[in-house]
């Protein structure tokens, strides 16, 4: 692979990236942006999903993925508004659980057509099902592999994985292998699978971003998440402040609105030409003073969630982590958006 | 979901049906409400709403919770919440009405059924077996059917009229409805019955019966989860055995309440295209169950008082004034002395606002009319957002009255 240009990224030398956030924030999205903007100049990119909802499928309009890595984009350094020629991969992955415990049990006991008759005799199912540590070793097991993996030149097979990983509140556990199936195996190739999985996920190959909206709920988890893994050593990696609206007005401006300047706010709205082309006193009551209410009562609204805002990022920057903003991409996150965010998030730094 | 858009969807102003939270939550006959959507919607807060205006308007409610958000706890008064109903002080209760909150703790609840089902002897050895000890803590399900188990236990004691359930945040719609049976099948599989063959009848059985084959199984597994795990699991099941149609006897009873003519569900979703495709499974999921669906409540939309006032008029209008050679709305405070000038810019401000407001409006007008052409039959109710977020029981007491504000 070409990489034309070093530098200008928070995480150089992360392979792995593990974006995480409360439900509803856009973990996906983010998830999928930054592996467009880590595909730029040139690069080759992972992205993997784990909780069998086909949310890339669905982002990235596309059938759904199967248990196999294939290319679902490409990018051109001019879709995220950058000068050079390199144009990067990415690749999905959709992994499933039962299937990557065959393979690996195929990789140690060539199972051949004995893997099947596990199979039907409910045995996979059953050995992911009665150890959810197996489950979760499985899925980063393979999210590590994927990071590690050489192609015949000896180069990386992914210049970085991403993974979009469970919520928040899950995540700390899911990451933590170790101690999942500390009480399942004590060796054997599972506890070594753990443990080489664990070496890669604390390494500085490793970082677990947070998404987050500037809500009081969503900040909360934020904090409790960053707590919790930094207790288990595991890399706090950055944090994505999502769907961030501009503010348009701030309070001053309201109080200045609502209070002796209401009458000089009511002309400037029919110098607006709110009035029609009247400017008669029977116009302005008739259609710009029914507007001042309402405009004023949004305005006061608006403000106050400028203000929660502002406690919420205070809130955030006390946790002395590198952040990104994207913006909220009014009509829904559509192709276009998704390359508008990986921009954002290149030009931040985050890729 | 299939996607019907198009002129049709786009023409209907209203939901051709309104969902009357109020009559709903007044109808005595209602026993059981099941607030369900994906995560991030609202649903926690709507479940406590709930609770409270039928307190308030005379229910005796208990709300069961899973999500364990401490400031919702903290708006009930609660400094926190556990496996235990506690009364919810501070709510007005009118006709003998009366609130109490819980969250479930999984492993506390399969305890409890564990204790309650088996002599103290053999309860011991399940509860000290490790299988039992993840199972209880993290098996996939688990919490689904400790939710399940818990609202049967609490419809059992019928101390309270009305009961509020909040569902998980499952990754996928189905894990709720899936749970009653999950771990009965779970536990009624083929190969764990397998398993258990040796242990009940000396091993010969099922060896004779798969005769190499399962030697080749159980090593392989033996292998992969550790030599210890397929023991724990026989002694597990083995002990848990007189306790198991218990089990699956509960889940179906519990199954069968949910279809009952006293349970309505909710499901809860936000007027975005992802959570609506969401509720759109819901409402598949609860049809094919044959669950009583009342209606969807759609959190978080946004009103305006002013809808006369075009999206395009306000921007053209704010192009006006800022033309007349001011800044934009942002700097407005710093010369909102400054007479004249400075309203206009807060005008300005004030117009695009209203601008990105109606366009908002539009939006999620446009994504609820998607949902509506294809579910005409779901009533709706629409929940206008508020600025800010819940701290206290008058923020759940406003979103219980905005709960109630579509206009029939």
């Amino acid at each position: 692979m070409a990489r034309t240009q070093e530098g200008g990224s928070d995480w150089e030398g992360v392979r792995l990236h593990v974006v995480s956030g409360k439900g509803g924030t856009g973990k996906t999205t983010v998830a999928a942006a930054l592996a467009l903007a880590l595909a730029a100049e040139g690069r080759r990119t992972l992205l993997i999903e784990v909780e069998g909802r086909q949310g890339i499928a669905e982002l990235f309009g596309i059938a759904a993925l199967p248990y196999e890595e294939r290319k679902i984009a490409s990018v051109s350094p001019a879709r995220l508004g950058l000068p050079g020629t390199g144009t990067g991969e990415v690749f999905a992955l959709a992994i499933d659980p039962e299937q990557a415990l065959l393979e690996y049990l195929d990789m140690f006991y060539k199972l051949g057509r004995a893997g099947k008759a596990l199979k039907k005799l409910g045995a996979i199912d059953f050995a992911t099902t009665i150890a959810p540590g197996l489950r979760d070793v499985l899925l980063t097991g393979k999210a590590c592999e994927a990071a590690r993996r050489k192609g015949p030149d000896g180069r990386r097979a992914y210049d970085a994985v991403v993974m979009d990983a469970p919520p928040t509140g899950r995540i700390t556990r899911f990451l933590n292998v170790n101690t999942e199936v500390a009480g399942l195996a004590r060796f054997g190739p599972i506890y070594n699978q753990a443990q080489a999985v664990m070496r890669v996920i604390r390494s500085a190959e490793t970082a677990v971003h947070l998404v987050t909206l500037l809500e009081e709920m969503p900040v909360q988890e934020t904090v409790d998440g960053v707590a919790e893994l930094r207790e288990a050593g595991l890399p706090v990696g950055g944090i994505v402040i999502d769907m961030v609206r501009p503010p348009l007005l701030d309070e001053a401006a309201v109080r200045a609105a609502d209070g002796d300047h209401r009458e000089e706010v009511a002309r400037a709205l029919v110098d607006a030409g709110l009035s029609g082309r009247s400017r008669s006193a029977q116009a302005v009551r008739t259609h710009v003073e029914p507007l001042l209410d309402p405009l004023l009562e949004q305005a006061r609204e608006h403000a106050e969630r400028v203000l929660l805002e502002r406690e919420q990022r205070a809130e955030l920057a006390r946790l002395g982590l590198p952040s990104y903003q994207l913006p909220l991409l009014g009509e829904g996150v559509d192709l276009g958006g998704l390359y508008r965010l990986a921009a954002e998030l290149k030009s931040q730094g985050a890729a | 979901m299939t996607g019907k858009t198009g002129a049709t969807a786009a023409e209907r102003a209203e939901p051709q049906t309104a969902l009357d939270v109020d009559a709903l939550l007044d109808d005595r006959e209602t026993r059981i409400i099941v607030c369900c959507g994906s995560g991030g919607v609202g649903k926690t807060t709507t479940a406590a709403a709930l609770g409270v205006r039928a307190a308030e308007r005379g229910r005796r409610v208990v709300v069961l919770t899973i999500d364990p958000a401490r400031r919702l706890a903290q708006s009930m008064g609660l400094s926190e919440l556990d496996n235990t109903p506690r009364p919810v002080k501070g709510v007005a209760a009118a006709n003998g009405g009366e609130l109490c909150a819980m969250m479930l703790d999984m492993k506390r609840t399969f305890d409890e059924i564990v204790i309650a089902h088996s002599d103290p002897e053999r309860a011991r050895t399940i509860l000290e077996n490790p299988f039992y000890q993840s199972l209880s803590a993290g098996f996939a399900g688990t919490q689904e059917y400790m939710a399940m188990e818990k609202l049967g236990q609490l419809r059992a004691r019928d101390e309270w009229d009305l009961i509020v359930v909040d569902t998980p945040p499952s990754r996928s719609a189905l894990d709720f409805l899936d749970a009653p049976n999950r771990l009965g099948s779970f536990l009624d599989g083929r190969f764990i019955r397998v398993l258990m063959a040796p242990a009940k009848v000396g091993g010969r059985g099922a060896m004779k019966f798969l005769g190499a084959g399962m030697g080749l199984v159980t090593g392989v597994l033996n292998k992969v989860i550790g030599a210890h795990v397929l023991t724990d699991v026989q002694t597990f099941v083995a002990a848990l055995d007189s306790m198991f149609g218990g089990f699956r006897e509960r889940a179906d009873r519990t199954y069968r309440l949910l279809q009952a003519p006293g349970t309505a569900f909710l499901v809860v979703a936000a007027p975005e295209r992802d959570a609506l495709r969401e509720a759109a499974y819901f409402v598949d999921r609860l049809a094919a169950d044959r669950m009583p669906l009342a209606g969807l409540v759609l959190n978080r939309v946004h009103t305006t008082g002013a809808p006369q006032l075009t999206a395009e008029r306000a921007l053209a209008g704010a192009e006006t004034l800022e033309e007349n050679g001011i800044g934009d709305g942002t700097s407005a405070a710093a010369g909102a002395s400054g007479g004249s000038t400075a309203a206009e810019a807060v005008a300005a401000g004030l117009l695009r606002l209203h601008a990105e407001r109606m366009q908002v409006i539009a939006r999620e007008r446009r994504t609820r009319d998607r949902f509506v052409s294809v579910y005409p039959d779901v009533p709706i109710t629409e929940v206008p957002a508020l600025p800010g977020d819940v701290h206290d029981l008058d923020g759940l007491r406003e979103i219980g009255a905005r709960l109630n504000s579509t206009p029939a």
